[in-house]
């Protein structure tokens, strides 16, 4: 199972406590993490990637194994501990700054 | 009993005051949706337990929620704003043409009839509908053909925030947008007219008369006389007698006519409510006295109304959605605050009272008449 990790406002959103867990046919990469993530949960569409183009909104980060891979590909394989369940794949808010 | 229930929207969350008919004793419930803006809480005038929500942020953008008891609990409905088609651009500030873009939903017009059927004004200037409850939206493109190629934002953003539909007809609608006027159809939305013949921008267009680029702050109408528009501009309040098609100019002995808000009394259509701000450079009342100015002549006469507001050190705003009025008898009047101030007036304006004082920033307050 992938474990991803939401901010509190989308976790409120979404109705959890705590991490998601998801099981995913196939290769764990961003895309379809959060492909199976907004299936299961719709009310999360739009909030994180665009409706359309699929883009991460541009105050949303992507997290694991405390590396930052909001910039890498979609497609790309996520790192062996996240798609083993053994580390979180964190949805991050950026920071606001002021 | 009858009562009220007052929707505010904040810029951190929603509330929900209630009160009886008496309008004294007042419940506060919420926040709703903690920590994001609330755009807009408006009910539906064929269902009051049927209520939409503009919920955003600049991290994870907009939803939109729906309630079927009366804000007591909430559910996400649809989010996806998609522009007809290929959207398009509008002016820029640097002369250049920009790409329509979706930011956020500034108001929701539920309809007089269905409570499944609503109109969403959105910023960048659009207007969508659904008629399946907030589940699916399509936008009305045919407003953007009417000269939107020449709307340019302004400061507070390209945002479509008033939609006033006929009631006698609801195919007549006209809408604001901030820095580009009012613009109405006699369709349904299929086609699109400017209307703001008789606006004078001196300060803010290099031809003070153009057909396009007015900043409208709000308009209003009382159901009985569609007919009869009211609008605080940026400058200047005005007043059309047929149906937008002339406005003429009725700020008379206001102390300032820059503001944001107005709103017409339930019973009296000629009884018009404004807010004046001292001007557009200081978004906080005259004298720094916090004062309803109430015309009883459809405008051009009006007398301040004080009673229970803060009359010394008062520097807060009231924004273009966030006055409204019920319909019990006599009329009650409330405003909220960029300080989050929520007053009441149970007397149509003559005396007021605080609902609460210490919420966020208030961005719009809409009341609805319970039976």
């Amino acid at each position: 199972m992938i474990r991803v990790a939401l901010p509190e406002h989308l976790r409120r959103l979404a109705r959890v406590d705590g991490e998601v867990e998801l099981a995913l046919n196939g290769p764990a990469t961003q895309r379809s993490v959060l492909d199976a993530l907004e299936t299961s949960y719709p009310m999360l569409r739009g909030t994180i990637r665009d409706h359309v183009t699929l883009e991460r909104r541009p105050f949303v980060r992507f997290f694991a194994c405390a590396r930052d891979l909001s910039l890498a590909q979609p497609d790309a394989a996520l790192p062996e501990a996240v798609a083993r369940g053994t580390e979180p794949f964190l949805v991050v808010g950026a920071l606001a700054g002021g | 009993m009858s009562g009220v229930r007052v929707l505010v929207g904040t810029r951190k969350g929603a509330f929900v005051l209630s009160s009886d008919g008496k309008r004294k004793q007042w419940s506060v419930n919420g926040p709703h949706f903690g920590g994001w803006e609330i755009y807009h809480v408006k009910g539906s005038p064929a269902d009051p337990n049927r209520l939409y929500a503009s919920q955003s942020s600049a991290w994870f953008g907009q939803v939109l929620q729906r309630s079927n008891d009366g804000g007591k609990t909430w559910d996400a409905v649809g989010n996806k704003f998609a522009y007809d088609g290929v959207p398009g651009t509008h002016q820029w500030y640097d002369g250049t043409q920009h790409p329509w873009e979706f930011k956020r939903v500034w108001h929701l017009e539920p309809s007089l009839t269905d409570p499944d059927a609503v109109y969403a004004g959105v910023e960048d200037a659009g207007l969508f509908h659904s008629t399946d409850g907030g589940q699916n939206w399509q936008e009305l493109p045919a407003l953007r053909a009417a000269k939107g190629h020449l709307w340019q934002p302004g400061a507070g953003g390209m945002c479509l925030h008033t939609i006033v539909v006929d009631p006698r007809d609801p195919s007549r609608i006209s809408v604001a947008i901030s820095a580009a006027g009012v613009f109405q159809t006699d369709d349904a939305g299929k086609s699109w007219r400017p209307a703001n013949c008789g606006l004078k921008s001196p300060y803010q267009l290099p031809d003070s008369t153009a057909e396009v680029g007015h900043c409208v702050h709000r308009i209003a109408m009382h159901p009985s006389r569609p007919n009869v528009l009211f609008m605080q501009k940026h400058w200047d309040v005005m007043r059309s007698d047929d149906g937008g098609a002339n406005w003429q100019e009725i700020s008379g002995n206001l102390p300032t006519d820059f503001g944001f808000p107005i709103e017409v009394h339930a019973h009296e259509p000629e009884t018009i409510y404004v807010v004046p701000i001292k001007s557009d450079s200081e978004h906080y009342p005259p004298d720094a006295k916090l004062r309803v100015y109430r015309s009883r002549t459809g405008g051009n006469e009006w007398e301040a109304l004080t009673t229970g507001l803060p009359q010394r050190d008062c520097y807060v705003n009231v924004l273009r959605d966030a006055m409204a009025v019920d319909s019990l008898d006599p009329c009650g009047v409330y405003f909220g605050t960029s300080g989050g101030q929520v007053y009441a007036s149970p007397d149509a304006g003559d005396n007021w009272a605080p609902i609460v004082r210490d919420l966020p920033a208030v961005v719009s307050v809409e009341v609805q008449t319970l039976p």
